[in-house]
């Protein structure tokens, strides 16, 4: 079955199978920084932004984004250098597979609450996992980022 | 220092931040073949046929391979030095399969679905036999989970297949039976701890293709591509020169990738139809098949006199390895030899025991390697000696634990797998973690613990120690050279693992060359291209990598001033360089004219140096750990409010990252500690093999992180640097059981310590005293 | 999973035939859970144009499209009002933002989760579901009821009550299950029903019934409450916890929630 999607700003057409999910369809077509984690939306690396909203492209059907906008990372280019800056300064980013789908989250999180304080922040981000830095340096990243945009 | 000890980013997180390729998966060829292995439904079995042929005969399926098309050649997945410490007990596929998950045959295909498809067709025979899941009646059990004979030991590890031993060690320094009967406290107590799962976030990863030279080249998500191109190379026959092994970015590892998992069937496959191939674990491969953390029952003695010095220690311990042994001999080993040494003055000290094969998914290595398992028992034992002698635990430790300039003879003792070096503790600041943990935590305000109406507030702490590399063993080299406009590309095998070595070797390179990091451009990890290194690994990157690294951009500096002494017709030691300019007298030049000038015009060369090291010693860093938890008094519900983290790591190359390692092991630690538990069916299924029933610690699950580093400088180091990488994971299991100990007076000797656990032993108190 | 052929359905009729045509036609809402429990799917029928996405109100109550996710279901004002919020509270504990952002409030009612934490609060808020076909029943009268034939869930109605209220969920990590969930409303009359027993969420009526007959609301009636309570749950053992751990969260919250109801 052929979907369309608008994939950051851009209209593309995919043939996809019934029983595809949008991150294998992503990553089929290039769009590799939307990364396999758990394969049950428990990790929060797969995510992207489905009309403007975080959701688990591991669990969302390619057929069900048919005439949607979906936004990756490489849609949000200069967030995502403005966010990697933040996590650099802290010492945030470890092995970085989880990080695309941290700055779309992040970026997210911004449109829908840009004062969240380090609750907010923790409670939106939860489903975002890392195994790798403890995750105090993150919240101060994000912290920072969110207090100097506004 | 200008560069070191910096705060500096990480070179390559803003990148990966925006999504560039990076990660192995990344660079398969687009049409490569996937490779689908069909897994064993059965704790132990025998395959007895396998009907394959309305699956091979599929569109799409290119193979079907089953142990029948490899050659049995005994290895070892463990992806060690070599010759390694772990019995070669491992076929690329056998007849036998031994755990749920274990490997039945591989199925090549255009598609995941078309795999899919082929696997739902082929029917396979067993002969089901009955396991051993049990490894504390694993040994001499009528059962045998390798009953065959073509397997075996490198070099003596007390391998006894026959027996069901994967490894056995036993030392002992004086006579431990008898200073424990001359001792006037004395406490003897068994502990368990259970097999953690990595969950790393990115699967275990491999692709694989022929490049136009012929060679095999291989993308490959691992901690050790040197190890993986020799164990390939010897496993399947295919000469070492024909392969390549390139690391690319690796999402998170923690010794869950120092193995070898897909790369075996991915080279064959591709070897043999010249086609690119690749794997990808699922989730539930990830957890089923490739390994956890050793499970040990542990029985530990300690003996004190009267005045509170710890006189002895015995230390039995049974290490449950599951279907192969990797790793067995050496973390076995490790839950002694970075434990025992903390209590150097003991007058007698044994520590024995046996590693046992069962039929569960395998162990191997995972960050903390043995010691964390040591640690909660021996740092529980302690505080259980303190508590019969009444003496205050921190006294206690203050009185017996190892100081500066002392030693212990274990170290002499007790290796990876071999022999150990014997070696002073130069930089030993254990002193000062306890006392300024004590103040960050308040210890003095809240110990043993505030009652708080229906909470109650307790502390707990215990000391640690980790090493730097297997020192004589692990080799680490660098290569530095100079380009024209003065920056420099810097080459290391070192792997970069998500750890941040990357970034740590740059700024070590700067340091020494007075530049700043982004004039050195690291390229690490690729069998053709960099020097050899062991790999990430037994926390050795900063300490035997950072040598090496320290070295060669000395050398290359040496070689930089040779040739400006040339130019200046002077001496070389009397040329000033500052990063930028080499200055003589009135003479300068800068470093970029001449670069451009030895590239391009006079005298013309690359200059270029690589060096190695290897470690003749394994400075230990070391650790204070100090939990407050708040526990809800009729439910015994846990809230870690603060963990606090003072640690001996020598120098912080970049105390940012080091920090990092630290809070990112210490909340590995944590859920270890309090609910991470591989669980396994009475059938010896794996239960919790996915994510929704296999928790590990969420953001909002932790509270406050405090991680402080004691001044410190490590002589043999580069710029006075120990190792970061494991030694946060260490404490918590014991900080936590001592907490509990401190706010209820219950004891909790095994892993995870759940609310439940709690309540469960103090109904079972109640009962006993009623 | 495995699916044959996928079918956006144009009317509800459509989608009803479809559904009962074939034991291995789905209907796919969020389709998160639909993933980790179905494995061969033939017709699969999406309600994604039937304008299922919807949260409407009037002065008495709240109706939610069963495509409403759980997200928007969480942030609505109106939503957040009824019973102090209490239906919002449990959902922003339910795993993270990006899978409530998926799943929906239908999904959610229809996969019968023994381990729901939306169940419980929806029998304590004596929510109405509205089917295709069956038309009207309660939240309770449907998760009592087996052997319901294959019908569609269109839209749930709640009623704007403004009483006080009380949800705690106990879980090992903030994204694990339940080991247990507790939800209690007081608006004059107290309804309690606990989830992830961990077989299906229950109202617990006779403690409802004895709670509702007292006039001082006592520690000792409260005890006494608790104690009815854990004759009539049916907490049983699973990974997460043991029956007798769970009889202790459920003392422990039952008596918590009801202190601070009556407040
Ligand atoms: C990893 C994970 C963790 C979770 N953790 C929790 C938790 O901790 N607590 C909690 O309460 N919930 C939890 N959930 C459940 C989640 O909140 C949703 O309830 C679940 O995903 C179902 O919603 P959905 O829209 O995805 O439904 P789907 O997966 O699309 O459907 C679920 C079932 O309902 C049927 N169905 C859906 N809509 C209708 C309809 N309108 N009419 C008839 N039948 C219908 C489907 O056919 C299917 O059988 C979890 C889910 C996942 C995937």
């Amino acid at each position: 079955m052929k979907i369309k999607i608008t994939i950051n700003e851009k209209d593309k057409i995919f043939e996809v199978e019934p029983s595809e999910y949008l991150l294998d369809v992503l990553r089929r077509n290039n769009y590799t920084s939307v990364r396999r984690g758990c394969d049950n939306t428990s990790c929060g690396v797969c995510t992207v932004l489905l009309d403007d909203k975080p959701v688990p492209s591991c669990s969302l059907l390619a057929l069900k984004a048919n005439g949607h906008r979906i936004t990756t990372v490489e849609g949000i280019q200069e967030e995502a250098h403005k966010i990697g800056l933040y996590f650099g300064n802290e010492g945030a980013d470890q092995c970085g597979y989880c990080n695309p789908s941290m700055a779309l989250t992040v970026y997210s999180l911004k449109l829908e609450n840009p004062k969240a304080n380090e609750q907010e922040i923790k409670e939106y981000l939860v489903g975002n996992l890392c195994r790798c830095t403890g995750y105090v340096a993150q919240h101060e990243a994000i912290k920072k980022y969110l207090g100097d945009q506004s | 220092m200008k560069v070191v000890n910096h705060r500096t980013p990480s070179v390559d997180g803003l990148g990966i931040m925006k999504g560039r390729k990076a990660y192995t998966d990344d660079f398969a060829e687009k049409d490569s073949l996937i490779i689908k292995v069909l897994r064993s439904p059965h704790a132990f079995a025998k395959i007895k046929t396998i009907d394959d042929e309305s699956a091979k005969a599929l569109d799409g399926i290119e193979m079907i391979l089953t142990y029948k098309d490899f050659k049995r050649n005994a290895f070892t997945r463990a992806g060690q030095g070599y010759p390694e410490p772990s019995p070669h007990d491992k076929f690329v596929l056998d007849e036998y399969v031994r755990y749920v998950g274990d490997e039945v045959l591989a199925v090549v295909g255009t598609s995941d679905d078309i795999c899919q498809k082929a696997m739902d067709l082929i029917k396979v025979e067993y002969e089901v036999l009955e396991p051993v899941l049990d490894f504390e009646k694993a040994l001499d059990h009528k059962v045998l989970v390798h009953p065959e004979d073509d397997i075996h030991e490198m070099f003596d590890i007390g391998f006894d297949p026959k027996r069901n031993k994967a490894a056995s060690y036993h030392m002992e320094i004086g006579d431990v039976k008898k200073v424990l009967d001359s001792c006037k406290y004395t406490i003897s107590e068994t502990f368990y701890t259970q097999a953690q799962a990595h969950v790393m976030l990115e699967p275990h990863t491999v692709n694989a293709r022929i490049d136009y030279q012929e060679r095999l080249v291989l993308y490959s998500s691992t901690q050790t591509p040197f190890h993986i191109r020799r164990i390939i190379s010897q496993a399947l026959e295919i000469p070492l020169s024909k392969i390549r092994v390139i690391k690319p970015r690796v999402g998170g590892g923690f010794g869950g990738k120092q193995a070898i998992h897909g790369e075996m069937l991915v080279a064959y496959v591709t070897y043999i139809t010249g086609k690119a191939s690749k794997m990808v674990y699922t989730r539930k491969e990830v957890f089923e098949s490739s390994y956890t953390r050793h499970p040990m029952k542990l029985e530990i003695s300690l003996g004190a006199d009267e005045k509170g010095m710890l006189k002895a220690i015995d230390a039995h311990v049974l290490s449950d390895t599951g279907a192969y042994g990797e790793h067995a001999l050496t973390v076995y080993m490790v839950a002694g030899s970075k434990v025992l040494p903390l209590y150097n003055k003991v007058d007698a000290v044994r520590f024995y025991g046996d590693v046992v094969y069962t039929n569960h998914t395998p162990a191997g290595a995972y960050r903390g390697y043995g010691a964390i398992q040591g640690n909660f028992a021996l740092e529980s034992a302690v505080d259980i000696l303190c508590k019969k002698m009444k003496m205050d635990p921190i006294k206690f430790r203050e009185l017996n634990m190892m100081k500066e300039k002392e030693t212990s003879p274990i170290f002499a003792i007790m290796g990876e797998g071999t022999e150990g070096t014997a070696m002073n503790m130069e930089t030993c600041k254990l002193e000062e973690c306890v006392s300024r943990g004590k103040e960050l935590i308040h210890w003095d305000d809240i110990y043993p613990h505030i009652d708080d109406g229906d909470k109650i507030r307790s502390v707990g702490m215990a000391i640690a120690m980790q090493g730097s590399g297997i020192p004589l063993i692990d080799m680490g080299s660098a290569s530095i050279k100079l380009n024209d406009d003065g920056f420099y590309n810097l080459m290391v095998g070192a792997t970069e693992i998500g750890q941040g070595s990357d970034t740590v070797l740059s700024q070590i390179a700067a340091e020494v060359l007075k530049t700043s990091v982004d004039k050195v451009i690291i390229y690490s990890s690729d069998t053709d291209l960099t020097p050899f290194d062991v790999g990430a690994y037994a926390s050795s990157t900063t300490f035997v990598s950072g040598n090496a690294v320290y070295r060669a951009a000395d050398e290359l500096k040496s070689m930089m001033l040779k040739e400006v002494a040339r130019i200046f017709e002077c001496d070389k030691d009397d040329i000033d360089f500052d990063g930028e300019r080499f200055y003589y007298k009135d003479k300068k030049i800068s470093l970029i004219d001449f670069s451009n000038e030895i590239t391009y015009s006079e005298a013309q060369k690359q200059l270029q140096a690589t060096s190695s090291y290897v470690g003749p010693k394994s400075p230990p860093p070391f650790m204070a750990g100090f939990v407050e938890v708040e526990f809800d008094k009729e439910t015994a519900e846990m809230k870690v409010l603060n963990y606090v983290s003072v640690v001996d790591c020598g120098t912080t190359i970049n105390p940012m990252l080091a920090k990092g390692q630290v809070d990112g092991a210490i909340v590995q630690g944590l859920g270890m500690a309090m609910f991470e538990d591989v669980k396994y069916s009475k059938n010896g299924k794996l239960i919790s093999g996915d994510m929704l029933n296999y928790k590990i610690p969420t953001r909002l699950d932790i509270k406050k992180l405090t991680t402080e580093f004691v001044d410190s400088y490590e002589e043999s180091g580069p710029f006075g640097a120990k190792s970061v990488g494991e030694i946060g994971i260490d404490t918590p299991p014991a900080a936590i059981a001592n907490a509990v100990e401190n706010a209820f007076g219950i004891r909790i000797k095994s892993l995870p310590i759940t609310a439940e656990k709690i309540l469960n032993k103090k109904w079972e108190i109640e009962n006993e005293k009623k | 999973m495995n699916v044959n052929e996928y079918v956006v359905v144009e009317n509800i009729d459509q989608a009803y035939q479809l559904f009962n045509q074939n034991k291995k036609n789905q209907i796919i809402a969020g389709g998160a859970w639909l993933k980790l429990s179905v494995k061969e799917v033939n017709k699969l029928i999406s309600l994604d144009d039937l304008s299922l996405n919807y949260i409407k109100t009037n002065d008495k109550s709240v109706e939610i499209g069963a495509l409403t996710s759980l997200r928007e279901v969480e942030m609505n004002d109106v939503v957040n009002e009824i019973d102090h919020g209490i239906l919002s509270t449990a959902i922003s504990q339910i795993m993270g933002v990006s899978i409530r952002n998926l799943a929906t409030i239908g999904g959610s009612i229809m996969g019968r989760f023994s381990f729901s934490d939306i169940i419980p609060v929806l029998l304590v808020l004596d929510c109405q579901l509205y089917f295709h076909n069956r038309g009207e029943m309660t939240i309770n009268e449907f998760i009592t009821s087996k052997g319901l034939d294959r019908d569609i869930l269109t839209y749930i109605k709640i009623n704007k009550s403004t009483g006080q209220s009380y949800f705690k969920k106990i879980s090992h990590t903030a994204l694990d299950f339940s080991m247990l969930n507790v939800a209690i409303t007081f608006d004059g009359s107290f309804r309690i029903a606990i989830g992830s027993q961990p077989g299906m969420a229950m109202l617990c009526e006779q403690t409802m019934a004895f709670l509702n007959q007292q006039n001082d609301i006592s520690e000792d009636v409260i005890e006494q409450a608790v104690s009815i309570a854990l004759t009539e749950l049916k907490l049983s053992s699973n990974i997460r916890a043991s029956k007798a751990y769970r009889e202790v969260l459920a003392k422990t919250y039952i008596k918590r929630g009801l202190r601070q109801v009556i407040k």
